[in-house]
């Protein structure tokens, strides 16, 4: 029991990590309709000026927006290699993310930096005082599950907005976007900008769980974030009820709890990424064979 | 009033494929005028269209809206003056967002994209009003998709989005070649209403004769990126299809259709 209730946590506690750079992909993939592959960039920048800023001293809470910004300065950048210099969306992605490995590496200075010693947004003074002992094993996944939620809800927010409807619209029809006399390309950088502020975000929060940083950390990233998406649009979409975004973090949880029953039935972990690459076919074909199916009884 | 002053248009430019569609070729909107554009296919009538709204770029020559020269200005940045409908009803709308969604882009247009609340809700009284003035019941259906809405349902709608702010100019590319003959008339009507009731200067580039004839003060025949046939006012009222439907003929005749 013990052993199971373990796991779940350890499910909850990836799935929730992932689920905010789930949105972010959500964001561009579902919405932008820009399959961004800077992600894989991105999520290791956080990490990476997160375990920085961390052993400099910096406080873990301004970390965290500290990497949100940046995340979305690198968003903006593959924004103006796609619209400014009329590179491919794909590949604009694969630039950055190629560019961002090196750039990584000289922001950590080395390929691993720990920082089990320091104090983060799971691990600090604070939480020891008021966290009661008996909770401790549970304090990650709360702390968690408020900033999933408060991201979420900024999200939603945001795409009530003038600006939100006009990124929507933007992924839609572009072509409305330059009848309201609006720039699109302007449109799909902020984007962009969110879509890896989040990821970045999320590999803030990645890094200060784990307690270390490593460059390799965000090699199929794209995939997570694809996977996550395609399942929770996909398993949710009977009900309305649920907003896509609530859907994209149970996919990634979902997606999650895929990996770790991998695992449990014996699959090494030097598996994982293998195991997330096939984990993604399965749910590719999955889902084109139900709009077949779908199509079939027209 | 809209002017084109020579302009120069070729395609694919310094191939063997090369093809001069405009040379210095002139014409002149004038303010209130609804002018109905035909002509065969390939005579530049939607290459036109696009020369003005800037959709494309052109090779030589000026393009004027009111005194200002618009050459150079980009595309988007014309379109705050001029409102578009596509032949394709989807061009105009947002098939995932909602009716109402749609709407509140629309009366948007010309003003800040913040991150104040998308729609207003003091707006969704007119809206409905709007909607329910084309009477295809889409006020009912408010949170519908647009996407989920029928062609001629659609059209209706990105006519309504593409006049709803003060806009000068409309610019209508084969509005209803793609709706059914019914539903092409009642968009026909509603465009003649809405050119009428806000005074817009109109362009309309139709494959529909009849249409060309009875709607509009103007009506230009293009053949070969040339103006072959240009009667306005008293000229054009007088206009049947049949003199319209001989030149038509005859031009096809000449490239061996």
């Amino acid at each position: 029991m013990e052993y199971l209730l373990s796991i779940i946590i350890g499910i909850l506690e990836e799935g929730l990590v992932y689920a905010i750079m789930a949105l972010g992909v959500y964001i561009t993939y579902k919405i932008l309709d820009f399959p961004d592959l800077s992600v894989d960039g991105t999520f290791p920048l956080g990490g990476a000026i997160t375990a920085v800023l961390i052993i400099a001293g910096v406080p873990p809470m301004v970390t965290l927006f500290l990497a949100f910004l940046l995340g979305a300065l690198a968003g903006v950048l593959t924004g103006l290699i796609h619209v400014k210099l009329k590179v491919r969306d794909l590949l604009s992605g694969i630039i950055m993310m190629t560019a961002l490995y090196s750039l990584n590496l000289r922001i950590a200075g080395k390929a691993n930096v720990a920082i089990f010693t320091k104090e983060t947004i799971f691990d600090n003074a604070f939480l020891d005082r008021i966290a009661p002992e008996r909770m401790k094993d549970y304090v990650t996944v709360v702390i968690l599950l408020v900033i999933v939620v408060i991201m979420k809800l900024l999200l939603d927010i945001y795409l009530k907005t003038k600006s939100g409807y006009l990124l929507r619209a933007v992924g839609d029809n572009d072509t409305l976007v330059t009848s309201l006399a609006k720039d699109k390309g302007v449109v799909k950088i902020i984007g962009l900008a969110i879509a890896n502020a989040f990821v970045a975000l999320a590999g803030s929060i990645y890094t200060q769980k784990s307690g270390f940083f490593e460059i390799s950390s965000g090699t199929g990233t794209i995939v997570i974030g694809l996977a996550s998406v395609i399942i929770g649009t996909n398993m949710f979409k009977q009900f309305t009820l649920i907003k896509a975004t609530t859907a994209v973090i149970f996919g990634s949880i979902i997606y999650k709890a895929c990996v770790a029953l991998a695992i449990a039935l014996g699959m090494a972990a030097s598996d994982l990424k293998l195991i997330t690459a096939v984990l993604f076919l399965v749910i590719l074909v999955i889902s084109n064979e139900r709009k077949r199916r779908v199509k079939a009884n027209d | 009033m809209i002017e084109l002053v020579n302009i120069n248009k070729y395609y694919n430019p310094g191939t063997v494929n090369e093809m001069c569609l405009f040379k210095d070729f002139n014409l002149n909107v004038l303010d209130g005028e609804f002018v109905s554009v035909v002509g065969s296919n390939g005579s530049g009538k939607t290459s036109m269209l696009n020369i003005i709204c800037g959709s494309i770029p052109i090779d030589r020559g000026t393009i004027r809206i009111g005194s200002e020269d618009i050459t150079m200005m980009p595309e988007y940045q014309r379109q705050r003056r001029i409102g578009r409908v596509y032949q394709n009803p989807s061009m105009g709308t947002c098939p995932t967002m909602t009716i109402l969604e749609n709407m509140s882009l629309a009366d948007n247009k010309g003003m800040s994209f913040n991150l104040t609340r998308g729609t207003n809700r003091k707006r969704i009284d007119s809206y409905r009003e709007s909607l329910h003035s084309l009477n295809l019941g889409l006020e009912d259906k408010l949170h519908v998709p647009v996407g989920s809405l029928s062609g001629g349902q659609r059209q209706a709608m990105a006519l309504l989005m593409a006049t709803m702010t003060p806009i000068e100019f409309l610019i209508l590319d084969e509005h209803t070649a793609a709706l059914d003959p019914k539903t092409a008339e009642l968009i026909m009507q509603l465009t003649d209403q809405v050119v009428k009731e806000k005074k817009l200067t109109t362009i309309m580039v139709t494959h529909n004769l009849r249409y060309a004839v009875e709607y509009g003060n103007r009506l230009i025949m293009m053949h070969q990126g040339e103006v072959v046939i240009d009667k306005a006012g008293d000229e054009k009222k007088v206009t049947e299809i049949d003199s319209i439907l001989e030149k038509f003929n005859e031009i096809s005749i000449e490239c061996g259709n």
